[in-house]
């Protein structure tokens, strides 16, 4: 068993295994979440009660909450990826780490905007400065900065290993921003779901939230690994096996 | 430790012998300061409330611009090389580069702080709360700072690239930094957003040299 592992994580490190490997999961991953998002978004938005307070606003929550926590967890994955490249000078790490960057900010960016959108009808203001609010707008800059900062470098394994230290340096705030709510205690309500409470929602209204976002991850999965297969591509352009891929010499 | 203190002297000499240069950030800091009463209102009672804020965005401001060159001109002169290949661990002369950065840049940012929260009408008890405030966060800003620096060194034109990089970092200091006298302002108690101020200048003091040797190595290879 370990040594399957040990011998999966070696092949994963090689671009050509990965591309080939990632190839096999593409299918999985985009049927899976097409299905799962598919079952949450229509249960969520038809199918569960309205909100005693809030009525049909509630809803956002479907797509606010897990785009929320993914634009967390991405930021979190780049810092992990980031030490990889740091620490063993995987090369696939550094492709991955710069292909969560933009559709990390994306889900930020989507966060932040159906949060206006529900902030409107419940708090009677699309924006406030709240800190939760605040540290998500935080978080939005700082995957702009590392997507500046990657594009910035021409050479793209020097531009990998800055924006691993700049991923990481960042990752030092997302205990902040995630913690925000219980330090500064204001207008925004403390977090929806815990793993480790039970949920305070009702259950009709919590499970299609699960399944919304296990759908939002494996498309955020998907999306990536899509990435990451063109930027080997792209990187690996001069490699035979690309070349033999795209027809070349035959 | 004694390529330490050779390099620490060595940049108060270098900042000593340009000493006009020194100036360049407290002017700017005066004057951004100085905008906000034309901009907004002369009203001293707004002044003294929004007055900590404004002080302290405008010295983040000010030593975000002194940034540019902490690590370009030896850059461009060859000198970082050196730094790379000297047998003397790289974070303790990161540090020793930071800390003369802390009394050439940091310092006079603090000694002169007194003067604008007189123009801004603020007194009592915020007084001394932001002093002490900026006393523990100007530091901060630099150690912090420096990363970004260190990061777009060998960049052509990294002067935007190292905003865009560094100011959603300096936010948690400017957010206790300027809460601290405001809170004095309004009666409230203060002693807690110090604290915070000053294990964030313990932490970046611990952890912020390593990660500006880390991008050293980086921009020196470019």
């Amino acid at each position: 068993m370990w040594a399957y592992l040990e011998r999966l994580w070696h092949r994963l490190g090689s671009p050509r295994h990965f591309y080939d490997l990632a190839g096999w999961w593409l299918p999985w991953l985009a049927v899976s979440s097409l299905l799962l998002l598919g079952v949450g978004i229509t249960w969520g938005l038809l199918f569960a009660p309205p909100d005693y307070q809030q009525g049909h606003s509630f809803r956002i929550i479907y797509i606010h909450v897990p785009a929320a926590s993914l634009a967390l967890t991405g930021y979190f994955a780049m810092a992990v990826a980031g030490v990889v490249v740091l620490v063993w000078r995987m090369k696939m790490a550094e492709v991955v780490l710069q292909s969560i960057a933009v559709p990390g900010a994306v889900m930020c960016a989507l966060a932040l905007f159906t949060g206006a959108l529900w902030g409107k009808p419940t708090w009677g203001t699309y924006w406030f400065w709240d800190a939760r609010i605040t540290s998500m707008l935080i978080l939005l800059f700082l995957y702009l900065g590392v997507m500046a900062l990657g594009s910035a470098i021409a050479s793209p394994v020097l531009a990998a290993r800055a924006t691993a230290v700049l991923a990481i340096v960042g990752a030092v705030n997302i205990p902040i921003i995630k913690y925000s709510v219980e330090w500064w205690n204001t207008l925004h309500q403390p977090a929806t779901f815990k793993l480790t409470e039970k949920p305070a929602m009702a259950p009709e209204m919590y499970w299609p939230l699960l399944v919304c976002a296990l759908g939002f991850y494996l498309f955020f999965a998907f999306v990536v690994v899509l990435r990451v297969r063109n930027a080997v591509l792209e990187r690996e352009a001069g490699a035979r096996w690309v070349r033999e891929l795209a027809g070349e010499g035959r | 430790m004694s390529a330490f203190a050779a390099l620490f002297r060595r940049d108060l000499a270098l900042a000593w012998r340009a000493r006009g240069d020194l100036v360049n950030p407290l002017g700017f800091f005066v004057i951004v300061v100085s905008l906000f009463p034309l901009g907004m209102s002369p009203d001293p009672a707004l002044l003294a409330r929004i007055g900590p804020g404004l002080v302290w965005v405008a010295a983040l401001l000010a030593v975000l611009l002194s940034l540019e060159n902490l690590f370009r001109s030896d850059r461009d002169d060859g000198a970082l090389e050196q730094l790379l290949v000297s047998s003397a661990p790289l974070p303790l002369l990161a540090l020793a580069r930071v800390l003369a950065h802390v009394i050439t840049v940091g310092v006079p940012l603090v000694l002169v702080s007194p003067l604008l929260a007189l123009m801004l009408n603020i007194d009592g008890e915020p007084f001394g709360v932001l002093l002490s405030s900026l006393a523990l966060g100007v530091p901060v800003l630099c150690m912090v700072g420096a990363i970004g620096a260190a990061l777009t060194t060998g960049i052509a034109r990294g002067g935007v690239l190292v905003a865009l990089i560094v100011l959603p970092l300096y936010i948690p200091v400017l957010v206790f930094g300027a809460g601290a006298a405001y809170a004095a302002g309004l009666g409230l108690p203060f002693a807690g957003q110090l604290a915070i101020l000053g294990a964030l200048l313990a932490l970046s003091v611990a952890l912020a040299p390593f990660a500006i040797a880390g991008a050293l190595r980086i921009s020196g290879s470019q």
